[in-house]
């Protein structure tokens, strides 16, 4: 019987045909990809993106050279130098990430214990040049306040988590 | 001798001439265009198949994405590897797009609108798509390349191998029809057309012809994973568009073949009042653009053959199936006394 039944299914060609009815109904359904450029999917508040340093409300940078990053940065992307400044606190002269190094894992914001190095929402930083992707303190810092408003809702909202 | 005349010149030579090459170009230029579509059409309904968006960047819809490829390949460098075989490596696409093109001579859009309505049309159009190996193998021997060379190995076994059967099917519309004048075939589909008493020969001339275009799920002279892109590898710029354009016009010629011999060419499905208000041409592209949606939705959904299975497909199932056809149709024929009389 099995033998029949075979036979009868190829020469009917059913499974060609079912996998056809299975593509043209698949033809009418809603398109799962997004317009990229023009539309954009929603990011989760963890999202690990572009770093930034950030500073405090009056205008001081938070970061206090702890050098904590730099130790846990497992790809070693992350270059701090400091020394004390006139008045007295202590805060980094060179702080330099490489962006072709960093894996994006995100130790570097969790070893943090002031919240200044952040990784933000933004992905779409590409660059013509190898050079542009060697970060230091003051893009850091550009990017820091060009994203606080987004990278302060997205610490809000995640931290009961944390 | 004959007197010099510039009348005579100008009627009996010039004038047709023209005339003809107006006809062509009426032809040869909606052709092209309809070849741009495709490759739109293709992309568009695949992405539609994959939920995904297609081109849509380009023109409304991205309708001009294709005129916008043909540009970028156009302005490009043609790149002729140093250990090719110049003439050969350029003459082949020449070869590929001029037998997809003269093809269309003998194809009947209406009644009576046919560039060159010969009586032996049928084996005319065998012969142009036979000829069409050529094109490719010398492509890929011309290359100087092994995976162009395997492509092209591939590409001449498998259009050889799928030639019989086509063959043989053709044999049974033409035992019906009586005649290998397309115009004649479309005629005698006035009550019914052959898809209906022909029905699984129609099929198998549908799956040869996808064979015989290297289309999905035949495609393994340009298998990407095995072979990059098989005879066309090496190719790049105007040279590659001549391949890519004779390859794409060769699959529309396939789909008007197979509209012409089963579908009934220009003729509506029923020979009634709302039906045959609708001009005869606009019934054939119609035809033709099912049949080119069929061409695009098999690609959409099966996986590639392998290489044996293939020649197996073709050798030892199309062919006896075809055979078995060719019998059977004759039987019919005279066994009922409908053997069509020579007139």
């Amino acid at each position: 019987m099995a033998f029949f039944d075979r036979a009868a299914r190829t020469i009917f060609l059913t499974e060609l045909v079912s996998g056809m009815w299975l593509t043209f109904r698949y033809m009418f359904k809603k398109r799962v990809t997004i317009n990229y450029p023009y539309e954009k999917g929603p990011l989760s508040p963890r999202f690990r993106g572009e770093h930034a340093l950030r500073r405090y409300a009056t205008g001081e940078e938070r970061c206090i050279a702890c050098k904590l990053c730099e130790a846990v940065c497992p790809a070693q992307a992350i270059t701090i130098e400091a020394e004390p400044r006139p008045d007295g606190s202590r805060r980094t002269t060179r702080y330099d990430i490489d962006m072709t190094k960093c894996i994006y894992c995100g130790f570097c914001q969790e070893a943090c214990p002031v919240d200044a190095i952040v990784e933000g929402p933004n992905y779409e930083f590409a660059t013509e040049t190898r050079e542009e992707l060697m970060y230091d303190k003051q893009k850091l810092l550009a990017n820091g306040d060009r994203w606080e408003r987004e990278i302060a809702a997205n610490l809000r909202a995640d931290a009961p988590y944390r | 001798m004959a007197e010099f005349s510039w009348t005579l010149l100008w009627f009996d030579y010039l004038w047709p001439l023209i005339i003809l090459l107006l006809l062509v170009l009426a032809i040869v230029v909606p052709l092209l265009v309809a070849v741009a579509m495709f490759t739109w059409f293709e992309r568009k309904v695949m992405a539609a198949m994959h939920l995904r968006m297609g081109p849509n960047v380009v023109g409304p819809f991205g309708l001009l994405q294709a005129f916008a490829d043909g540009l970028k390949l156009f302005v490009k460098e043609t790149i002729v590897p140093s250990g090719a075989n110049k003439v050969v490596f350029i003459i082949a696409p020449m070869i590929t797009f001029t037998l997809a093109l003269v093809a269309w001579a003998v194809i009947p859009f209406d009644e009576g609108v046919v560039l060159s309505n010969i009586n032996v049309g049928v084996l005319y159009l065998f012969a142009v798509s036979s000829l069409g190996v050529y094109g490719i193998v010398m492509s890929g021997w011309a290359s100087n390349s092994r995976y162009a060379f395997l492509g092209a190995m591939r590409s001449a076994a498998q259009m050889v191998s799928y030639e019989v059967s086509i063959g043989f099917i053709l044999v049974t519309v033409l035992l019906i029809v009586g005649s290998l004048n397309l115009s004649d075939i479309v005629e005698a589909q006035r009550n019914v057309w052959f898809v209906i008493p022909l029905f699984p020969m129609a099929v198998i001339f549908f799956i040869s012809a996808l064979a015989e275009t290297n289309r999905h799920p035949f495609d393994l002279p340009e298998a990407e994973a095995e072979l990059v892109a098989g005879y066309q590898v090496e190719y790049s710029s105007m040279t590659f568009a001549l391949l890519f354009l004779g390859e794409n016009a060769n699959i529309i010629l396939m789909s008007a073949m197979t509209a012409v011999l089963f579908l009934g060419g220009w003729l509506p499905p029923i020979d009634i009042a709302p039906f045959n208000w609708i001009p005869g041409w606009i019934w054939f592209f119609g035809k033709i653009l099912i049949l080119l949606y069929f061409f695009v939705w098999v690609r959409a959904t099966f996986p590639r053959y392998r290489y044996d299975q293939l020649m197996r497909l073709g050798w030892k199932v199309f062919l006896p199936l075809s055979l078995f056809g060719v019998a059977l149709t004759a039987g019919v024929l005279v066994a009922f006394d409908l053997v069509p009389q020579a007139g």
